[in-house]
C-alpha cells in the first residue's frame, strides 16, 4: 500500500470512527422519536460517506454491509417503512459490523475475511420493497420555492421542460429568467450546506500538537511569573508597563489554548445512550436517558479520566437503581425509568450529576452490609445518619445487590470510581430517597495542567499545596501560640471555632532538619478524603497558578508530593499531596471508616442530649471522663489495703473481692511521681454492672458535670473513645468496657459464667 | 562493531568514568536545587533545565562513596533516558575520549556485585582505567538502599 493510501486510509478511519459514534447516539435518539427525518438523513448520510469511501478504497466487504445499512435506511428515510427495535437492533448491528471491520484495517491494513452474512441478511429482509435511489440533498427548486426566489408557475414549467432538457433544473430556470442569479448562487450555497455542515468552520489538529502548544504556554506562564518578579524589583516604568502587557497577553493565550483542548462533554456522554439502550434491554427493563448540558466544556486528560466512572456509575443506576416495567407500575410511578445526567459549570469546576427515578437505596441494607463487613458496629450503625451510611458505597468490596450480574453487584466499582474521581481531584457524594431514585454528583477541575496552589514555606523549603485541597488559613500570634495547640496523647490538636482539629507538622512528617521555628504558627486547614486536619508550617506566601510537572520516576513512590513545578524564580517546588501527607500523619490511617464513625458520633449527639459526666485525673495533666451512669461509688482506700489476687490488684471492699485497674498503667502513662501522688490515699471509681463492679484507680476526682458531648476527635488509643471539650477543656472520653477488657480479657466472660 | 566509540568521562571522587556520548543531553555547570524530602539519599534534589524537571542523582552517594567536600560543587551531566532527561552529579568533567572496542575488558569477577551492576567496562588507558557507567542503571534508584550502605566501589 503507498503511503498516499496510507494516509487516505488513516483519514477515513479517523472520519469513521467519529461518525460511527455519533450514530450510535442518533439511532437511539430515533426510537424515541422515529419520525425525526432529518436524524434519519444525518444517519444516512454517514452510511452513505462510508459505502463510498470504501468502495473507492477497494474495501468490498465493507461496501456491502454499510449498503445493507444504507438500504433500510433509505427506505426509513423515505417513510415506507418505521422503526421498530428490531430494525433498530439491526441497524446497530451493522454499525457494530463496520466497526470491526474498521479496526480490522487499522490493526492489520484490511477488512478482515468476516462477511456479516447474517446481519446482511437481516438488514435484506427488513427492505422488502426495493431501496428507492437515494438524494440525500434537497431539491433546488424547493429551496428556491421557499425562499420565494422562483414563482410556483415558473418552477413548474421549468420541472416540465427538464423532462426533455439535459440541462439541470437551475439553468434551465436561468435560461427562462424565472430566477435572479443572485438567488440561485444563495439556493445552491444553501443546498451544499446542507451536505457539509459545520465541517468547513473546523480543522482536525493533532492532539500531540495541542499538548505541545500547552507545555509551551505553560513555560511561557513561568516565564511571564518570572519577568513580573523581576519587574517588581526595578523601577523602570516603561518596563513595568511592558511586562504587564505580556502579562495580559499570556493570561488571554493561555485561556485561548486551554480551550483549545477542552472538548464537550457530549463526547464522552455519546456512547451512553447505546451502553443504557444495550443494558435495560439485557435487564429487560425501560430506561429513558435525559442529557443535559451536553456543551459543557472539559480539559481532553479529563475527559478520558471519567469516561469510565460515568458507564460505572450509568450501569450501576439501571442494573440496580431502575426497576422493572411492572415493579414501577406497582409502585404507581411511570414504567419508564428516567436516568438523568446533567452537567455545569460552577465555581471553576465541572459538576456532573447522574440521577435516576429508580428505587434509591436502602439505607437499612447498607447498614445491614456494612456490619456485615464488619466496617462498623451493629450499635453504631444504628445511629448513624442515612447520609453517613450511604458513604458506605464507596468502601471496596461493597455491595447492596442481593445478586451478582455480570454487570454490577461485585462490589468492586464504586470505590473505584471514587478513586479515580479523587484522583483527578474530584469528589463523588450520593444522596438517595428510598423509593424515588438516588444522585449521584461528581465535582471535577477544569483542568489539571495548571492549577492554582498556595505557596508555603516550611524550614526554608518552598511547596505548593493545590487550591483544590485548601479550606483556610489560621494564624496564630503571641501568647496563642502556647495557649492554642493543645495535646491529646500527645497529639496536636487546634481548636477552629469548637472543633477539634488535628494538626500536622510539616517539617515533622517531611524530616526537615533546619533552622528555629518561626515566630508564628500558621496552620493551613486543608481536606483530604472527608477529614480535615491543619498543616502547620512556617509561612505562608501567595496563591499562584502553577503548572504541574510530573516526577521522573525516581521519585514516584513518593506519595506526599503530587509533582513539582517552577516557581517565579526559577527555582523548582514540589507540590504537596495532601491525600498523601494525611497518610503518612496517620491522620486518615483507618482511611474512611473512621470519618464515617466520627460523623455517627457527631449525628448522635445531634439532638443536644445532655450526658451527666464525672470528670478525673489520671495523671497531672489530662482530663478523662466517664458516664455518671457506670459509676456505682466514688471511695477512698488506704494504700495498704491492696492486695494480690493472681496476676491482679484486689482489694476487700464491702465483703467481696473488687477487682482494681490503674488506669494509669492501662494507658501507658509514666507512674505518677511521688510529690504528685495523692499521699497514701488511693482514688477509686467504682464502676458496676450486672452485678459485678470493678474499681478504677485514678489520680484525683475533679467534677461531676452535665453537659452535651461531641466527640470531635477520634484516638487509636486503646480504651479511649476520643476527645471533646468539657468545661473548656480537651477531655478524653474513657471507654469503661474497652479499659476493663484490656486489663482483664476473661472479665466479661467471667460474668457471663456466673 | 569496531568502530570506535566516544565517551564523555568525568571524575566521581577519584574514579575516572565514561559514558557513551550519545546518552549525554549535555554538560552543565551546577544548578540551585531543590531538596526532595523524604527521597533516596542518593537523589540530590531537583533541577530546572530550561523548564524542564529534572532529577539529579548525586553519583557519590550512589556509587557508595564519602560525601564531596562542602566547598566543592558538582557538575551535571544531563543523561537521555527513556523516562526523560536525568542529571548526574560527578565532581569533574573530563575530555571526550574515542575508544575502542579492543580496549575494553570486562569488569573483574572480583568487584563486588553492586559495582558490576554499574560498571559494564573496562577500557585501559595509558595509566589509568576508565571505568563504563550503565547510566540505564546508574538512575534506576529504587533500589539503592543496598548501594548506600554496601558502599558499591569501596
Amino acid at each position: 500500500m503507498s503511503v498516499a493510501d496510507t494516509e487516505i486510509i488513516k483519514e477515513f478511519l479517523v472520519e469513521s470512527y467519529e461518525n460511527l459514534d455519533l450514530l450510535d447516539r442518533e439511532f437511539v435518539a430515533l426510537e424515541r422519536e422515529p419520525a425525526a427525518r432529518d436524524r434519519i438523513a444525518a444517519v444516512f448520510r454517514t452510511i452513505h460517506t462510508i459505502k463510498g469511501t470504501a468502495g473507492f478504497l477497494g474495501l468490498p466487504r465493507l461496501e456491502a454491509l454499510a449498503h445493507a445499512g444504507e438500504s433500510v435506511l433509505s427506505l426509513l428515510r423515505d417513510g415506507d417503512i418505521d422503526l421498530t427495535p428490531s430494525t433498530t437492533s439491526a441497524l446497530l448491528s451493522m454499525v457494530d459490523g463496520v466497526r470491526a471491520m474498521l479496526k480490522c484495517l487499522e490493526a492489520s491494513g484490511n477488512e478482515g475475511n468476516e462477511t456479516y452474512a447474517s446481519v446482511i441478511e437481516i438488514l435484506k429482509a427488513i427492505c422488502e420493497r426495493p431501496a428507492t435511489s437515494d438524494a440525500p440533498a434537497p431539491l433546488l427548486g424547493e429551496i428556491l420555492l421557499k425562499a420565494g426566489a422562483v414563482d410556483p408557475v415558473d418552477l413548474d414549467a421549468a420541472i416540465e421542460q427538464q423532462k426533455d432538457d439535459p440541462r439541470k433544473i437551475g439553468e434551465i430556470l436561468l435560461a427562462r429568467n424565472s430566477v435572479k442569479p443572485e438567488a440561485l448562487v444563495d439556493a445552491l450555497r444553501a443546498q451544499t450546506d446542507a451536505h457539509a455542515g459545520v465541517s468547513d468552520s473546523s480543522i482536525r489538529v493533532d492532539v500531540g500538537l495541542l499538548d505541545k502548544l500547552m507545555n509551551l504556554v505553560g513555560e511561557l506562564v513561568l516565564a511571564r511569573n518570572q519577568i513580573l518578579q523581576f519587574g517588581a524589583q526595578r523601577k523602570d516604568a516603561a518596563f513595568v508597563s511592558t511586562s504587564q502587557r505580556l502579562n495580559l497577553i499570556t493570561t488571554e493565550l493561555q485561556a485561548g489554548v486551554m480551550r483549545t483542548r477542552m472538548q464537550p462533554i457530549a463526547n464522552v456522554w455519546n456512547r451512553l445512550p447505546r451502553v443504557v439502550r444495550d443494558l435495560s434491554v439485557a435487564c429487560g427493563k425501560q430506561v429513558r436517558l435525559e442529557l443535559e448540558g451536553k456543551e459543557t466544556e472539559l480539559d481532553r486528560t479529563i475527559i478520558e479520566a471519567i469516561k469510565d466512572p460515568l458507564t460505572h456509575i450509568v450501569r450501576n443506576a439501571i442494573d440496580h437503581g431502575i426497576e422493572t416495567s411492572s415493579v414501577r407500575l406497582a409502585a404507581g410511578k411511570s414504567a419508564t425509568g428516567v436516568l438523568h445526567l446533567r452537567a455545569f459549570h460552577e465555581g471553576g469546576q465541572v459538576n456532573i450529576e447522574i440521577s435516576d427515578d429508580g428505587g434509591g437505596i436502602d439505607p437499612d441494607k447498607v447498614r445491614k452490609k456494612a456490619v456485615q463487613n464488619g466496617l462498623v458496629t451493629a450499635d453504631r450503625a444504628l445511629h448513624m445518619g442515612d447520609r453517613e451510611l450511604l458513604r458506605f458505597i464507596f468502601m471496596p468490596g461493597f455491595s447492596t445487590a442481593d445478586r451478582v450480574s455480570n454487570l454490577s453487584g461485585r462490589g468492586v466499582g464504586m470505590d473505584v470510581v471514587r478513586t479515580n474521581i479523587e484522583k483527578i481531584g474530584g469528589t463523588v457524594e450520593v444522596q438517595s430517597q428510598l423509593g424515588h431514585g438516588a444522585s449521584i454528583k461528581i465535582k471535577i477541575p477544569l483542568t489539571l495542567a495548571i492549577i492554582p496552589a498556595l505557596i508555603v514555606s516550611s524550614r526554608g523549603e518552598r511547596f505548593a499545596i493545590p487550591q483544590v485541597s485548601l479550606r483556610e488559613l489560621v494564624r496564630l500570634e503571641g501568647d496563642q501560640i502556647r495557649t492554642g495547640v493543645e495535646r491529646i496523647h500527645g497529639v496536636p490538636v487546634y481548636r477552629l471555632r469548637g472543633k477539634l482539629l488535628p494538626l500536622v507538622y510539616l517539617h515533622e512528617v517531611l524530616h526537615l532538619v533546619a533552622e528555629a521555628p518561626a515566630a508564628t504558627i500558621n496552620i493551613v486547614v486543608v481536606r483530604a478524603d472527608d477529614r480535615q486536619f491543619g498543616l502547620v508550617v512556617d509561612a505562608v506566601s501567595d496563591t499562584e497558578e502553577i503548572v504541574v510537572k510530573p516526577l521522573g520516576k525516581e521519585l514516584k513512590s513518593l506519595s506526599t508530593f503530587a509533582g513539582a513545578t517552577i516557581m517565579g524564580d526559577g527555582r523548582v517546588a514540589l507540590i504537596l499531596d495532601v491525600l498523601g501527607i494525611a497518610q503518612r500523619a496517620n491522620v486518615v490511617s483507618e482511611v474512611r471508616d473512621r470519618s464515617l464513625a466520627e460523623n455517627a458520633q457527631e449525628s448522635r449527639v445531634s439532638g443536644e442530649e445532655k450526658q451527666a459526666l464525672l470528670l478525673f485525673r489520671v495523671c497531672k495533666d489530662s482530663r478523662m471522663a466517664i458516664p455518671l451512669s457506670l459509676v456505682a461509688r466514688l471511695e477512698e482506700f488506704p494504700r495498704e489495703r491492696l492486695e494480690r489476687a493472681g496476676a491482679h490488684d484486689v482489694i476487700q471492699y464491702r465483703g467481696e473481692i473488687l477487682r482494681l485497674i490503674d488506669l494509669r498503667a492501662m494507658l501507658g502513662r509514666s507512674p505518677i511521681g511521688e510529690d504528685e501522688a495523692s499521699g497514701d490515699l488511693l482514688q477509686v471509681v467504682v464502676s458496676s454492672e450486672n452485678g459485678r463492679s470493678v474499681g478504677l484507680i485514678v489520680h484525683r476526682i475533679l467534677d461531676i458535670v452535665e453537659e452535651s458531648v461531641a466527640m470531635k476527635h477520634r484516638t487509636s488509643l486503646q480504651g479511649i473513645l476520643g476527645a471533646a471539650i468539657i468545661q473548656g477543656k480537651v477531655t478524653d472520653l474513657l471507654d469503661v468496657h474497652a479499659a476493663i477488657r484490656q486489663a482483664d480479657p476473661d472479665f466479661f466472660n467471667q460474668h457471663d459464667a456466673a | 562493531m569496531d568502530q570506535p566509540k566516544q565517551f564523555c568521562t568525568f571524575f566521581v571522587a577519584d574514579r575516572f568514568f565514561g559514558v557513551d556520548v550519545t546518552r549525554v543531553q549535555e554538560v552543565i555547570r551546577y544548578q540551585e536545587m531543590t531538596r526532595v524530602p523524604l527521597a533516596s539519599a542518593v537523589i540530590s534534589g531537583l533541577i530546572n533545565l530550561r523548564g524542564q524537571i529534572v532529577t539529579a542523582i548525586e553519583m557519590r552517594a550512589r556509587l557508595g562513596l564519602p560525601p564531596r567536600p562542602s566547598d566543592q560543587l558538582p557538575m551535571n551531566v544531563v543523561v537521555r533516558t527513556s523516562e526523560g532527561p536525568v542529571s548526574l552529579l560527578v565532581d569533574e568533567i573530563g575530555d571526550v575520549l574515542e575508544m575502542d572496542e579492543r580496549s575494553l575488558e570486562r569488569v573483574p569477577e572480583t568487584m563486588s556485585a553492586d559495582a558490576k551492576e554499574l560498571v559494564s567496562g573496562v577500557h585501559k588507558l595509558e595509566g589509568q582505567l576508565l571505568l563504563v557507567l550503565d547510566t540505564d542503571r546508574a538512575v534506576n534508584v529504587s533500589g539503592t538502599i543496598s548501594a548506600q550502605s554496601h558502599g558499591v566501589l569501596s
